[in-house]
This record gives C-alpha cells, sequence and structure tokens, in this order.
C-alpha cells in the first residue's frame, strides 16, 4: 500500500461529493430563479401557482431598459407601425416607449464609483501599508488597529455626520464623495490584507535595489510594487465587490446623479404594479459579472479572503 | 541619494543610528505614504464620530433648520436605555446573531471538512457555493420576498414538494414566529460560504504530519477529528464567528428589503431602527446617541472576544 | 467630464430647440413617485419640451422609499429636482422649512385661480396652514383610496345564490365595510377555476405609509378624528374614541379572515400582483391604478368593477392620496420651472392629462359633461374624491405617520395587545411629537 494515510478512501470522496454538490444544487436554485424570471412574461412571473416551464421573452430586458406609457389610441395611430422589436414587445401590451429608463445610468455609476474607489484605495492602502510594513511609524499598533476599528461602526451610525457633513460640503449625491466614502472605508481591511502581502516580501530586495542607487521611492516603485502585484490585485477584488454591493450609504447619501445601481434595482416598477421580469434582469445583468468574474479570478479571491482573515 | 557606500553602511548600523543618518528622507517618505490614509480615515471615521458624540448631547434635528439646537445632557442617552422597544429590537439581533453563527458555523464547517476530502471537482465546486456571498445583499434581498410570497413564490412550494404540507398554509415573512427565521435563512444562504473559507483555510494549515503520527499510535479517525481537527481548527472557527458577529450585527440592507422590520417589530434589527430614528424621523440627536451606544456595545463586545481568541491562539 | 458632457447636452438641445430659445434654455428635472401616472407624465411633458426649448429629465422614486428619499433630499438642500411632485402630507414641511417656493405671486400675475380646481385637492395638495389662501403647489394629481373587485366572478350564477343563501343579500357591491367583509370571507380560500382564491388584497405595509393608508378607511367611517375639532392637537378620546377601536377592530378581522395568506407587507404593487394574478376577490387600493386594470390581459376589458370605501357606522370616508406640483427653492431654474407649472395648468394640457391616465384636479374637466362616462372607472373617481380625508401634514407628519405604522402593524399584523392599546400608544406617541414641536 502506497498512499499516504491522510488521503480519504474513494467511498467517502464519493460521498462527500455528493453532499457538497447536493448543496450547491441547493444554493444555486435561487440564483436561477432570478435569472428565469427576467426571461418571463409578467403574466409568467407572479403565475399563482409558480411556473417553472414558460415560453422565454425578452420584455423584461426591454421593460428594464425603456420607460413606458400606456397608450391612447390617438397616439398608437400617431406612432405608425412598429419600428424595432422592442418597439413592438411594449406594443403587444398596449404601451409606447417614451424614452430610455435610468437604468443604464445607475449601471454606469456603480462602475464610475466602484472602480474609481477601488484604484484611490489601492494606491493609499498601497502606500500606507509598505510604510507600516517598512518603517517604524510613531504609534504604529495603535494606528493599526484604529484604521481597523473603523470597520466595525454600523454604516447608519456612521451615515449621520457624513450625511451632515456632506450637505454641507456640497458632497451628497456626488460621484466624487461616494468615491471618497468608499475608499475610506475599504482602506481599513485593505491596509490590513496589503501589509500582509508586503510584508512576505524580503526586505533584502529593497536593500539590494538601494545599494544599486535607487531611491526609496524608486525601490517601493519598482521593487515592492511588482513583488506585490498579486497581493494589491486581490485585496482590490475585494473592494470593488464591497463598493458594487453596497447599499446603505448609497441609499442614505444619494438620491440621483450618483446612485449606484442596487438602491435602485429593487425599486424597478413598470406600467402596472411591480415588473418582477424587469427587476430580475436588472439584477441579472448587475449579478451576471460578479459570478463570472468569482469564477475567473477563483484563485485570487479565495485566497484574499482566507489569507485577510488568517492574518489575524 | 546615490552614495551607495552610505547606504551599505546604514543597513549595516544599528537601527538607532541608522535612523539618525537616513532618517529624514525615510521619515518624510513614511508620513507622505501614510499621511493621505489617515487623513481620509480622520474625515470620514473619526471626526463623523466625534460629531456624533457631540449631536448626543442634544436635540438637534436635520428637518428643523428653524429649531434652537439645545444642550440636553444625557436625556437622549436616558430615554434610549429605558425604552422597552429598544430592549426588543436588542432582542430580535440577539436572536438573529446567536442563530445565524450556529447554522453558519456548523453548516459551513461540515461543508469544509467535506470538501477537504479533495474528492474531483472540488475545486470548481467551491467555487459555485461561494456565489451567494459575492452578490449584492439588497438585490438578493429584494428577491428573496418573492420567493417567499407564498401564492406566486418558490420556497412554500418546494418545502411543500419535500414535507406534503399546503404551500398556502404558512407565510414565511408574514408569520410573526416565522419572519425572524426567514431572514435567518436569507442570511445563512448568503453567508455560509464565507464561513466554509475560512474553516477550509483552517483545515488545510493542519500539517498531514499530525494526522500520520496519530496513524501510527492507531487512533480511531472519531478521535482524530475531536483531538486534532477541531483543535487545530478553533481559532479560524472563532474568527469565522468574530467576523460574521461583527457584520451581522450592522445587518441592514438585507433584511430591509426582506422585511423591512416587520412583521409589527420581529424583525426589526438595531441598524434597521436606528435608520428609522435618523432618516425617517430625522431625531438626529437621539439617533447619535443610539448609534454612539451601539459603537459602545459592538466595540465592548468584539475586545472581549478578540482577547478569549488570542487566548486560543497561544495555547 | 461631466461638466464637458452637460455641456454638449446643453449644446444638442439649443440646436435643436431653435435660436430663439436658445438663450434660456433649461434642463429641467421633475421629481415623483415611480408608477403609472409618472409614465403619462413623460409623455405629456413632451409637448412642454416642444413649446419652450427647455428639456425635461425625470427621477421617480418608487412609493415605498418616494418620502425617504425626497425628505432626505429637500433636508440636504439638493438641487437635485427643479420641480417636486410631494406627497400631500409634505405640504407642512415644505412650507414651514423653506423648501418650496410660495406661489401666490406667481398665481396672481398668470391668471391661475385655486378656484378652478377640485376644493379638496386645493386643501389637500396646495395649502399651508390648511384653510388659509396660501399657496405651495398646484393639484397634480388627484388621488383616492377605493375598490376594484372582479365583476366577473360576482357574476357567477352559482356564487351568487350561494352567497344569497348565506348572507340573505345579492352578491354585489357592498354598501358598507360590514358587507365588505362578508364578500371577503366568503371568497376566502374559495376554489375558482382550479385555484384557491382569497377575499381582498388589503394595504399591510410596515416601512413606509402602507398600512395607515389602509387603515384609516376604516377609522374614519368608524368614528375616528385625528383631533378634538374644538381644540387643535387635543388627541384623547378623538384618536382613540370607541368608534376609532370598532374600526381597527374591523381591520383587524379584514386582514385575518379576509386576505390573503403572506400578505403582511403589502402596498400598492403588490395588491396589484395579487389581483392581477387572479388570487383575489377584491383589492383595496389607490384610484391611479384603474386605467391600467382596465388595460389588462387577465382582469381588464370589463371583468373588474370599482367601488368607492363604503360606509361605516360613523359616516363614510376615503383616504386622500394625490399631489400637488411644487418648485423647489434650492434648483437655480426656478423661472423655467414655474414655466412648467403654467403651462401644466392649462385647461387642455390637463384635458389630455386626463386621457393619458392622469387624475386632472381640474373643475372643467372632471365636471365636463363627458367626463363621467368617459371611463368605467371616472364615476367613481369622482363619488370617491367628494368624501376624501387626508392624513396629518404637519411638518412633523414623518414622526406622526411612522409611530401610526409601528402601532398599526403591531397589532394589526403581529396582533400584539388589543386594539384599545394600540390606540391609546398612538395618542402617547402623537401628543410626545407635538410637545417636542411645542405646538402642546
Amino acid at each position: 500500500m502506497s498512499f499516504s494515510v491522510t488521503e480519504p478512501n474513494p467511498a467517502t470522496k464519493w460521498l462527500a461529493g455528493l453532499l457538497v454538490v447536493g448543496y450547491a444544487v441547493i444554493t444555486l436554485i435561487p440564483l436561477l430563479w432570478i435569472i428565469a424570471t427576467g426571461f418571463k412574461s409578467p403574466t409568467d412571473s407572479i403565475a399563482y401557482p409558480p411556473v417553472v416551464l414558460f415560453e422565454p421573452t425578452l420584455e423584461g430586458y426591454v421593460n428594464l431598459f425603456t420607460d413606458r406609457t400606456r397608450a391612447t389610441e390617438q397616439m398608437l395611430a400617431e406612432a405608425g407601425p412598429p419600428q424595432t422589436w422592442y418597439d413592438e414587445i411594449a406594443r403587444a401590451r398596449g404601451t409606447v416607449i417614451s424614452g430610455p429608463s435610468r437604468y443604464g445610468e445607475r449601471f454606469l455609476n456603480s462602475v464610475i464609483i466602484g472602480f474609481g474607489s477601488t484604484a484611490l484605495c489601492m494606491i493609499l492602502g498601497t502606500a500606507a501599508a509598505y510604510a507600516f510594513s517598512r518603517f517604524r511609524v510613531p504609534l504604529k499598533d495603535d494606528l493599526l488597529f484604529f484604521i481597523l476599528s473603523t470597520r466595525m461602526m454600523p454604516p447608519i451610525a456612521v451615515a449621520i455626520p457624513i450625511f451632515l457633513m456632506f450637505r454641507n460640503l456640497g458632497l451628497n449625491d456626488t460621484h466624487i464623495g461616494m468615491i471618497l466614502l468608499y475608499t475610506a472605508v475599504n482602506l481599513s481591511l485593505s491596509v490590513w490584507l496589503l501589509k500582509g502581502f508586503i510584508d512576505e516580501i524580503p526586505v533584502e530586495y529593497e536593500e539590494a535595489a538601494l545599494i544599486d542607487g535607487y531611491t526609496r521611492f524608486q525601490a517601493f516603485y519598482k521593487v515592492v510594487l511588482p513583488q506585490a502585484a498579486t497581493g494589491i490585485a486581490s485585496t482590490a477584488i475585494f473592494c470593488l465587490i464591497f463598493a458594487w454591493n453596497e447599499y446603505a450609504f448609497a441609499v442614505l447619501l444619494t438620491s440621483g446623479t450618483a446612485q449606484t445601481a442596487p438602491p435602485f434595482i429593487p425599486n424597478i416598477i413598470g406600467v402596472n404594479g411591480k415588473d418582477w421580469p424587469a427587476v430580475a434582469a436588472g439584477a441579472t445583468i448587475f449579478l451576471v459579472p460578479v459570478m463570472v468574474f468569482t469564477v475567473l479570478l477563483r484563485k485570487h479571491l479565495l485566497r484574499g479572503i482566507t489569507f485577510g482573515a488568517v492574518r489575524k | 541619494m546615490t552614495d551607495t557606500p552610505i547606504d551599505k553602511a546604514v543597513q549595516r548600523t544599528p537601527e538607532g543610528i541608522s535612523r539618525r543618518i537616513r532618517g529624514l528622507s525615510d521619515r518624510a517618505i513614511a508620513w507622505i505614504f501614510v499621511a493621505p490614509t489617515i487623513f481620509l480615515l480622520l474625515a470620514v471615521n473619526i471626526f463623523p464620530l466625534i460629531w456624533t458624540i457631540r449631536l448626543s448631547f442634544t436635540n438637534f434635528r436635520v428637518n428643523r433648520p428653524n429649531n434652537d439646537v439645545e444642550w440636553v445632557g444625557l436625556r437622549n442617552y436616558q430615554r434610549i436605555l429605558t425604552d422597552p422597544d429598544i430592549w426588543n429590537t436588542m432582542q430580535a439581533t440577539a436572536h438573529f446573531l446567536i442563530w445565524t453563527i450556529i447554522l453558519q458555523v456548523l453548516i459551513g464547517f461540515a461543508l469544509a471538512f467535506l470538501i477537504n476530502k479533495k474528492f474531483k471537482g472540488n475545486d470548481l465546486w467551491t467555487t459555485i457555493i461561494v456565489f451567494p456571498m459575492m452578490l449584492s445583499p439588497a438585490v438578493v434581498g429584494n428577491f428573496w420576498t418573492f420567493l417567499y410570497q407564498p401564492q406566486i413564490g418558490l420556497f412554500n412550494y418546494v418545502i411543500a414538494f419535500f414535507t406534503g404540507a399546503d404551500p398556502a398554509s404558512f407565510s414565511m415573512i408574514g408569520d410573526v414566529h416565522l419572519a425572524p427565521w426567514a431572514i435567518i435563512i436569507a442570511d445563512t444562504w448568503m453567508w455560509t460560504p464565507f464561513v466554509m473559507l475560512i474553516c477550509l483555510a483552517g483545515l488545510r494549515s493542519i500539517p498531514d504530519s499530525i494526522y500520520e503520527a496519530a496513524e501510527c499510535d492507531r487512533a480511531s479517525k472519531w478521535r482524530q477529528f475531536w483531538t486534532i481537527t477541531i483543535p487545530m481548527a478553533l481559532p479560524f472557527l472563532m474568527l469565522a464567528v468574530l467576523f460574521r458577529g461583527i457584520e451581522n450585527f450592522k445587518m441592514f440592507d438585507l433584511v430591509v428589503q426582506l422585511t423591512g422590520g416587520g412583521p409589527g417589530n420581529t424583525t426589526t434589527l438595531t441598524s434597521i431602527d436606528l435608520k428609522r430614528e435618523a432618516f425617517e424621523k430625522w431625531r438626529t440627536g437621539y439617533s447619535s446617541a443610539y448609534a454612539v451606544i451601539l459603537f459602545v456595545t459592538v466595540f465592548g463586545l468584539a475586545s472581549i472576544y478578540v482577547k478569549a481568541l488570542n487566548k486560543v491562539k497561544e495555547r | 467630464m461631466k461638466t464637458k458632457l452637460m455641456m454638449t447636452a446643453a449644446t444638442s438641445a439649443m440646436l435643436v430647440s431653435g435660436l430663439s430659445a436658445a438663450a434660456m434654455a433649461e434642463d429641467l428635472t421633475l421629481c415623483w413617485a415611480a408608477w403609472d401616472p409618472a409614465n403619462a407624465l413623460i409623455e405629456l411633458s413632451k409637448d412642454f419640451e416642444a413649446q419652450s426649448g427647455h428639456t425635461m429629465s425625470f427621477e421617480f422614486v418608487p412609493w415605498t422609499s418616494f418620502a425617504d428619499r425626497m425628505l432626505n433630499e429637500l433636508n440636504s438642500g439638493g438641487q437635485l429636482c427643479d420641480l417636486m411632485i410631494g406627497d400631500s402630507q409634505w405640504i407642512g414641511g415644505g412650507a414651514e422649512n423653506g423648501h418650496y417656493v410660495k406661489l401666490n405671486d406667481f398665481f396672481a400675475a398668470n391668471q391661475i385661480t385655486m378656484d378652478d380646481f377640485i376644493p379638496a385637492t386645493v386643501t389637500g395638495y396646495a395649502e399651508w396652514p390648511k384653510n388659509t389662501p396660501n399657496y405651495y403647489a398646484l393639484p397634480a394629481f388627484g388621488d383616492v383610496v377605493g375598490w376594484t373587485y372582479r365583476k366577473d366572478w360576482f357574476e357567477r350564477p352559482e356564487l351568487q345564490s350561494e352567497f344569497t343563501e348565506t348572507y340573505g343579500r345579492p352578491l354585489s357591491v357592498p354598501a358598507t365595510l360590514a358587507e365588505l367583509k362578508d364578500i371577503a370571507e366568503f371568497f376566502q380560500g374559495r376554489d375558482i377555476d382550479g385555484t384557491t382564491v382569497y377575499g381582498a388584497a388589503i394595504y399591510t405595509e410596515r416601512g413606509s405609509e402602507g398600512i395607515t393608508m389602509g387603515v384609516t378607511n376604516a377609522l374614519y367611517n368608524y368614528g375616528f378624528q385625528y383631533e378634538n375639532p374644538e381644540k387643535p392637537y387635543d388627541l384623547e378620546g378623538f384618536v382613540n374614541s370607541d368608534g376609532a377601536v370598532a374600526g381597527l377592530e374591523f381591520y383587524k378581522s379584514l386582514y385575518d379572515a379576509g386576505s390573503p395568506p403572506g400578505s403582511s407587507n403589502w402596498y400598492m404593487g403588490e395588491n396589484i400582483d395579487a389581483y392581477r394574478s387572479g388570487q383575489v376577490a377584491m383589492q383595496m387600493n389607490f384610484a391611479f391604478i384603474w386605467p391600467g386594470v382596465e388595460a389588462d390581459e387577465n382582469v381588464g376589458g370589463g371583468k373588474s368593477g370599482y367601488f368607492p370605501n363604503p360606509a361605516g357606522p360613523a359616516g363614510q370616508f376615503a383616504q386622500l392620496g394625490g399631489q400637488g406640483i411644487s418648485v423647489v427653492a434650492y434648483s437655480d431654474k426656478q423661472d423655467a420651472a414655474l414655466e412648467y407649472i403654467q403651462w401644466f395648468a392649462q385647461p387642455e394640457v390637463q384635458a389630455k392629462w386626463w386621457e393619458l391616465g392622469g387624475y386632472s384636479a381640474l373643475k372643467a374637466v372632471v365636471e365636463d359633461p363627458g367626463f363621467a362616462t368617459s371611463q368605467p372607472y371616472a364615476q367613481t373617481f369622482l363619488d370617491s374624491m367628494a368624501i376624501v380625508k387626508d392624513f396629518w401634514a404637519e411638518p412633523a407628519y414623518a414622526d406622526l405617520l411612522i409611530s401610526m405604522q409601528e402601532r398599526l402593524h403591531n397589532y394589526v399584523i403581529a396582533g400584539d395587545g388589543t386594539a384599545k392599546e394600540a390606540l391609546d400608544g398612538l395618542v402617547r406617541d402623537w401628543t410626545e411629537v407635538f410637545e417636542d414641536e411645542g405646538k402642546l
């Protein structure tokens, strides 16, 4: 017998696999239901009892991206025959498309604020983490603890004075305000994670560089940064996902211009009642990129989560 | 600063002296590197915190710009701590906190344990299990209300399929007794993967050699599990509990979308209650005091817990 | 980058609208709730854009977060909205805190008179303090709670005969709330065409204003009053009168015995969904949904009927909804915003507004001889508008509303305590609010 004693036998593996797959399938049901609802007609979406098999339609997606008005006879006559396939879908419900909806803008806001805050957070966080890792910063431990403890505050509690502050500074409902806020919220964990990654890079590399005539900044820029790249990437994914999914601050501090998708999606309303297919379509477009991301970057992601936890 | 010999010398000199020689530029860099972070955190975290504390002693209200702001001393605190509704809210939060942690740790650890059996394709399935925690709680929470609708949602029909009960006979978010469980189920669905990942890291950190040694001693698998696996993974488990505890104490988005705090006040967690006071009733002073109390609570509990955790780690 | 974009947008707007108007073309943002009438307003406003050269943007928020979001916006002095179609109860706060521009001079200068509008809407949507000629809005959308029912089910002979047997009267539109409850219980759990259906979808929503907007329809008709008519802010014995207690008990019994299981957090949207999908025989809802019901493929086209809130022992009233349109004081495009209101007040625009599904509050429109028969629900709308009552419109209305939501939901849905205790508690909460406000 040559196999290791710690290697489970095939039967155990099978059983374990079966249980895990079973759990994964249950986990997936709500997500699949969201995706499926996006392709249902409004009637099918609230069918009583619910339907599993249905005729797929793009109506939810059309409704997501358009505003529609219930048409009077006169309007229909004036509008002439439907011009495009999406016109046709709207017409079939006795409505005419009156313009694009706000979903596109809100999605774009999510992109701008998500990536903006992540970039800023990485710049500030890497610099701070490097300083904490390599230099003697006065009160280092206290500062680090303080940085981390800010993460414990419930967002609603923090939001009260931030609301007042933003109001006085004119930052309410602005992209820059939200970027700064998300950066600050993410900074604490980022500095922690990044410090861990940078701690792992041997100091000897920089020393060698310094000896070769690099300045401290050059050494940081040309030696440490490339070494820390994967760590930075893992951390960045975290910040991005946080900013992408954040709801409490967004709902309290934005109302239109800078509103992101999460407070917007649950509120999508169609002509005559809640438009569940459109909500589901909006959710699908918003959630699927994250799922794809998760699959593609799973190594970094999982490492980031556990690394962050194990560090402490 | 390309004076290599000096640099070299600096590296070899004892720290105190080295600092004096090169100190200035490094120190400058250190400050340049740390200052923006500290500044931002001061501006967005500490300054607001101080402001909150100050406001908590006043009767200030954002929606009454014309009213005079008065110092009311500890009246806000007194009002909160003697309000029975707040204690109900705290109870609801504790119920949510305790049960989500129990369920997530049990299921999360079990999953990690199974995945650690390294069956074929475990990598892929792990990724799929992780999906829920990557998604926006508000968006997903909103959809759970849809799933929970007794007539048009899926949840009741799935339960009915397995138990044979009438799908219309119960209502997850409408019933006073079931609603607290409705939010626990949704949260467990979302965050079990997180606990699982941390447990997995814990299990993988246990060196094979320990098990091999145990095997030589003819310790049973059962015994190995209790004497090696659990104690070695315990710090990780405790860490998972800490994270979930802090996160769920702050819980807002998922539950507010799911139940809005109802029925009655059965799922009004502290954050939802606070939001109502601060941004619906606009009792800014009062809600500031509320926020301070919450912060002290979470900070206090977390500190005690971290101490315990460190003890376990040292062992 | 954003300003650049906006300038490009403005430039192109100028090119489109021609040179004469170009000098003052503005991009106006109108804020309102996200619902059917808002879609119609987009369509209606296209005429304004063509005539004035201004462009219109819209910011619509669903009802359940409308008040939160928009009051937040106003309280933060935000410039998102130039025009606000704010809920009727906001008018006190809008006026006293300076969020809304006072419109008296503007009305006088443009020969707009409030005498041309339905009196209930003027009091409800435009005046502060109530019953004084100080106007902060122009009535924009008349709305009131009423009932929709499945005419096709009511007309089924087998149900007709069974109902008559049980209750000794024909199955038809209820004249009293008690009769309505009988009908709801009659349908509750009944099998119709193979599915189990329920009595009535009623408002039970917890987070914003839902359950209050529902329960008041029972409270008013059983004898609830907001205050002593002789002595303002005197609540004891009016808010918690015996009649009020009976009204609240009625609503709870309707919820317990006549509404779909799980309808514990329902407001306009959920009620519509339940009704459209054939779960309920009746639904309580604001009148705005009626055009949508008529057009629905499942329940429209004559399958549905409408009736005003039935009477109770103390009279017949219905909860007022609806909004006035105001100019936001923080906007720097107030002139263009006033231009919009001036355009909107014109009789021909108001007539088209009704045609598109907007409930005009202009007398000239609703008193037109053809109005009552123009739609199956038009007469019900007129009858309902004649019996309206509204919630507090005090600056502190949000506090008053939140305590009421909590007390009502705790009793009706969660079953805590008794109706008397709930209303006694409400008196305490409201007294505290008025004390804080310095009104008591």
